[in-house]
């Protein structure tokens, strides 16, 4: 069925594309991608598959995790491609990918608080130079940052984390962008899109303009670059994944 | 008389009879989401997750889980009626910007000065990870810690000094172990309660630092 969007005209704004390749291309080789998602909830397995495919090498990934078993982050980081992963939480039972790469010294691991992570994403996406942060203050992972104290509370200086490109997960989208979430599923794909030169979003559907309540869209769609629509959650786990 | 250690589950039910009613609490990995089974839809408490809910509500029944409904130790959970979802960086301003009454954590340790040992065992071949931890030990406003008293080679895990990597400095307010519920004030650890059986004298010399006894009783 073709979705109501793609019946725009040459002047209208319409950043569906139609299929997963078309989402990701262009992305080159040594570009900063930014990964949205948390544990199971939110993440954009199919860009990131098609990315896969796609072929970029040379990668800096910014995610909360460094990739589970050895779908999704896992083949990519496998395959070779990421040259450093920025992180709050690489490590879990099933991180056996990640943690065979950092054994061998094959992948760099910036390790950043979550929330200091989440709030270098804002900062970056909000056109903030830099910002203080008491978070991490005295530990190792402040180790040689500039400090401050600031209300007679000692805080650290934080830099914006700038993405070339955002893969973000969603539940609904329309032709000029707009973005609602499902749930949890929320998590950093907000911040990511406002972060990222370039914003692509996979969403389970595809509605027309005007369909999503304007008081509830959650990214506005001059955040976002393309939209495509990738099969849910259960057909990407029960299906193999279309190269 | 034989000491009677505190169980995880009793040490939870001390926690949670400490959270006032109508607080905002974030239940840390481990140990503390016991804490959520001792609390009572009669005294409302609003549980946070940093992965992006308020008003979390128990665990999903099996069957029910949903992959985009999970906390943030990644098991599956529910929402309460008037439940909120938000992404991560208004998540981490709750936290960090002092709108968090209470977070209730694990740790390998903790010191004479209330600093925190909880991310990092700090061995050579560890592969790290910190998570929120740094976020919710430095941002909410009152830090409660439940850890075993003593490590499994007999060492306090109250110490004077962290051999632990920091966490983040001066910031737990109370330890709830398995032998005792220690506040830390601006003038040192002070004892508020201590299992049926264990002298005062006693819990000293295995803690090892400096105690004050404040004992209701005492």
């Amino acid at each position: 069925m073709i979705p109501a969007t793609r019946r725009a005209g040459p002047a209208m704004i319409d950043k569906t594309v139609p299929t997963l390749a078309d989402a990701v291309a262009g992305i080159a080789d040594g570009s900063t991608v930014l990964v949205g998602g948390f544990a199971t909830s939110g993440v954009p397995l199919a860009l990131i598959d098609a990315l896969l495919a796609q072929g970029a090498r040379e990668l800096t990934i910014v995610s909360n995790h460094a990739g589970n078993g050895d779908t999704g982050l896992a083949a990519l980081l496998a395959a070779g491609r990421v040259r450093r992963i920025v992180c709050s939480f690489p490590r879990h039972k099933d991180s056996w990918v990640f943690d065979g790469l950092y054994k061998a010294g094959r992948i760099e691991l910036e390790l950043v608080p979550q929330g200091t992570m989440a709030e270098r994403l804002r900062a970056a996406g909000a056109g903030i130079g830099a910002f203080y942060t008491p978070t991490a203050y005295g530990t190792d992972l402040a180790d040689g940052k500039e400090t401050r104290v600031i209300d007679g509370r000692a805080h650290v200086l934080e830099y914006p984390l700038h993405g070339d490109v955002a893969l973000v997960c969603a539940d609904r989208g329309d032709r000029w962008g707009n973005l609602v979430y499902r749930k949890a599923g929320r998590n950093f794909g907000p911040v990511m899109a406002t972060a990222a030169r370039r914003t692509i979003a996979q969403v389970r559907e595809i509605v027309p303009l005007g369909a999503l309540d304007p008081e509830a869209i959650v990214t506005p769609g001059i955040f976002v670059a393309r939209v495509v629509q990738a099969s849910d959650r259960d057909d990407a786990a029960a299906t193999p994944r279309a190269a | 008389m034989t000491i009677k250690r505190w169980s995880r589950d009793e040490m939870a039910a001390k926690v949670a009879r400490d959270i006032p009613a109508g607080s905002y609490v974030n239940l840390g990995i481990g140990m503390p989401t016991l804490v959520g089974n001792h609390l009572s839809a009669e005294r409302e408490v609003i549980l946070h997750s940093e992965n992006g809910l308020l008003g979390m509500g128990p665990p999903a029944a099996p069957g029910d889980e949903d992959p985009d409904l999970i906390n943030a130790s990644r098991a599956p959970v529910t929402l309460l009626p008037g439940g909120a979802y938000f992404h991560h960086a208004d998540s981490f301003a709750m936290i960090r910007g002092g709108h968090l009454d209470i977070c209730v954590l694990g740790a390998f340790q903790v010191s004479v000065a209330g600093d925190l040992a909880n991310w990092h065992t700090g061995a050579a071949d560890a592969i790290p990870a910190v998570g929120g931890a740094m976020d919710l030990a430095a941002g909410a406003n009152r830090v409660l810690v439940m850890m075993e008293h003593l490590t499994k080679a007999g060492e306090s895990k109250i110490v004077e000094r962290l051999s632990y990597p920091v966490t983040a400095l001066a910031c737990v307010d109370v330890i709830y172990t398995d032998l005792a519920v220690v506040d830390v004030t601006r003038h040192g650890l002070a004892v508020r309660e201590i299992v049926e059986g264990l002298a005062f004298d006693e819990l000293v010399r295995m803690t090892g630092v400096a105690l004050s006894d404040r004992r209701a009783s005492a």
